[in-house]
């Protein structure tokens, strides 16, 4: 058996809410590889930032995970206790947030959140964190770093932020960074140097990244694997190429036709009738079925079982027809 | 019956239009919107600071024929927006004018503007804020109708909003709920409700599908081709997404720092665009054709417009700048083939056609 950086099996998350219980992440299982960046695509309300945070072990209450497993370098950390999640935090696990005004604090320089996080982790002395911190600023392309670790987080803009939140992911070359929606709250220009700054460090220091992002095009450009989320559930995980040209999964495919492209004016453009399935309000078998073009018989009775179909793995039962019929 | 007279009045309407036709339902000129932004009196006094004026429009000249869809392109902070609150007298403009088939409607009163905003309406990016959470929806849509005065009794109210319901893509049962009850992309369709509520001919619309998932932003866009083939309606589209701009617009206009580096035909924009910034903006979009090439970041980023630069206020990013572009303004001058191109790397013809030099790849959009 192959050694995955991070397993997730069958990881399963709750909200007990007054109205019952509400599994917003049902039976979802990945993983990801070293050096590996995982995109994982959805839109909103399909529980890829909550898969994300289950991972930081930065699930907000009432939210718990009800079952499965999440396993980090052979080490299962979905059990683990508030110290010891605390350790693992930043020094194996990086998290970069979408809103890097909220993630910074506005009362506390950048400088002092650089080494405050590297002081915690390692064992270097204030002087030399300092250092270490000027070092990731320019590594971030900050300009003059010597200046700018004194300075406060309003006094940076917000692709600036952005660079400094990476900054701080990395400060102490965590294994696995998970970016929830890295670059949603920045324009299109700063989004690309943005997107080209976390590949760059990440190919360097052989960081694996899990990207969450509702942004396909951020996805085929950064990601070396898929894996597409619909209602709580994974459609469908493969190498992004694969995903992008060829989608198996009928919600891939609609959401990959539904996304406007250059070149292609005045054609409609595909269109996925209805929204997503309300969490109370899952439809038995495939979660996709009342949106489905595709769906038959089984589709509303059984939930579908992941096939492999040329190496990307598909929640869908129209594979399984085929199986059979060859 | 009141089918009958709809449709009479919109007999009537295209009478009206067809006696004085106009070549553009809008044209701004010289439009300019400052802002000021200085520190309260007694500081300036106490601190000796001085005034500190916003340039939000600096100065735009764009027209819209009728039936088309113009877009407006740029980052946060470029004065997009304010365009559309300018032109739907959210905002009165510091100078320059705004006219609606030939008549300046820039700083009219509330009273000369009634007509005018029966015919000019506006749809918000967020739908979650625009629509009133303790009104029904009947009555959101109700509203304008009621405002203006377009309909005889209560039920052919009633009847109106049900079809316009329909008409988005909606029941008219949907009526007796409270937008809370509506998801997002339904929301923004009772946001498109409301705007045709008072059979507008002309619809400004603020980055519609931002706030939405792509899925229901593709059925936020067909909704409204559809309703343009329609119903005849031109729009004034406001987004930062090209690749949406590129999809819903006839022409399109680029913006940077309250001004425009260029306006040119959706096609033309896309397959051969001049000015260094639309180029750069450009090479900026994801690729989904996975091509493999890599993307040369624009670098810097939008100064601040309380300060913007001298002369062009790209050329501390645009890689062509040379001692003219740092000191004098550029204008958007004819290119010949029906784009307005503001860049006098361009007039004077030192910019290649060529893709730009830093890049190792030919852009998507030059090489299809």
């Amino acid at each position: 058996m192959s050694k995955h950086l991070l397993e997730v099996k069958n990881l399963r998350i709750e909200f007990p809410t007054r109205r019952g219980l509400l599994t917003a992440i049902d039976d979802v299982s990945f993983h990801i590889d070293e050096g590996e960046v995982l995109g994982v695509v959805g839109e909103s309300g399909a529980g890829k930032s909550l898969t994300g945070a289950a991972i930081i072990g930065l699930l907000e209450p009432p939210g718990r995970v009800a079952g499965g497993e999440i396993i980090m370098n052979g080490r299962r950390i979905d059990n683990l206790g508030y110290e010891e999640m605390r350790k693992i935090r930043g020094r194996e696990i990086g998290a970069i947030f979408q809103d890097p005004l909220t993630s910074l604090n506005p009362l506390y320089t950048v400088g002092r959140q650089l080494t405050e996080t590297i002081m915690t982790h390692t064992d270097m002395t204030p002087t030399k964190a300092r250092e270490r911190a000027i070092e990731l600023l320019t590594e971030v392309g900050i300009p003059a770093p010597e200046k700018r670790v004194d300075q406060y987080p309003h006094q940076f803009s917000g692709g600036m932020r952005q660079r400094v939140v990476i900054a701080l992911a990395l400060c102490v070359n965590p294994k696995l960074v998970v970016a929830d929606e890295p670059t949603t709250a920045l324009d299109v220009s700063i989004q690309a140097q943005i997107i080209a700054l976390l590949k760059k460090l990440c190919r360097d220091h052989g960081t694996a990244v899990m990207l969450v992002t509702h942004d396909m095009g951020v996805i085929a450009e950064t990601a070396d694997r898929v894996a597409v989320m619909y209602a709580g559930r994974i459609a469908e995980v493969g190498p992004v190429r694969q995903v992008v040209k060829q989608a198996k999964h009928p919600y891939t495919e609609g959401l990959m036709g539904s996304i406007p492209m250059i070149g292609h004016t005045g054609e409609k453009l595909q269109q996925i009738e209805g929204s997503m399935p309300r969490l109370t309000n899952i439809p038995t078998g495939c979660a996709f079925n009342p949106r489905c073009p595709k769906a038959f018989d089984r589709c509303f009775k059984e939930r579908p079982n992941t096939i492999d179909v040329d190496g990307t793995e598909v929640a869908c039962w129209l594979y399984d027809k085929e199986a059979a019929h060859v | 019956m009141s089918d009958a007279m709809t449709s009479d009045k919109m007999v009537a309407r295209e009478k009206a239009e067809a006696k004085v036709p106009f070549e553009t339902i809008l044209e701004v000129k010289g439009l300019k919107r400052y802002f000021d932004v200085s520190a309260p009196w007694l500081n300036r006094v106490l601190e000796g600071a001085p005034k500190q004026i916003l340039k939000a429009v600096d100065g735009i000249d764009f027209a819209i024929k009728p039936g088309e869809t113009f877009s407006l392109v740029g980052e946060s902070g470029c004065g997009k927006s304010t365009v559309a609150k300018l032109i739907v007298g959210l905002h009165g403009p510091s100078s320059g004018s705004i006219e609606f088939e030939g008549m300046d409607i820039a700083g009219r009163s509330r009273k000369e503007m009634a007509p005018i905003r029966r015919r000019l309406q506006m749809i918000f990016q967020d739908p979650y804020a625009s629509l009133n959470p303790r009104w029904k929806v009947r009555d959101i849509i109700a509203e304008p109708i009621r405002a203006f005065d377009l309909a005889d009794s209560p039920d052919e109210v009633l009847e109106r909003v049900g079809r316009l319901l329909t008409q988005v893509g909606l029941a008219p049962a949907d009526g007796d709920k409270y937008p809370h009850e509506f998801s997002g992309g339904q929301r923004q369709r009772l946001s498109i409700a409301r705007a045709l509520a008072s059979e507008p001919d002309f619809l400004v619309c603020d980055e519609p599908t931002s706030a939405l998932d792509v899925s229901v932003q593709a059925q936020i866009l067909n909704l409204m081709r559809d309703l343009q083939k329609e119903l005849g309606l031109t729009y004034l589209f406001i987004s930062h997404n090209l690749a949406v701009v590129c999809h819903v617009s006839d022409r399109v206009g680029v913006m940077y720092l309250g001004r425009l580096a260029e306006v040119a035909p959706t096609d033309l924009l896309f397959s051969k665009p001049r000015h260094p910034y639309t180029r750069l903006l450009l090479d900026t979009i994801p690729d989904l054709e996975m091509s493999g090439r890599e993307r040369m970041p624009v670098a810097g980023e939008v100064p601040n417009p309380i300060n913007p630069p001298d002369g062009c206020a790209f050329h501390p990013r645009c890689p062509f700048a040379n001692d003219r572009c740092r000191s004098e303004r550029p204008d958007p001058r004819p290119t010949g083939d029906g784009a307005l191109v503001a860049c006098h790397g361009i007039e004077e013809g030192r910019i290649p056609d060529a893709p730009i030099i830093s890049k190792p790849a030919v852009p998507e959009g030059l090489s299809a």
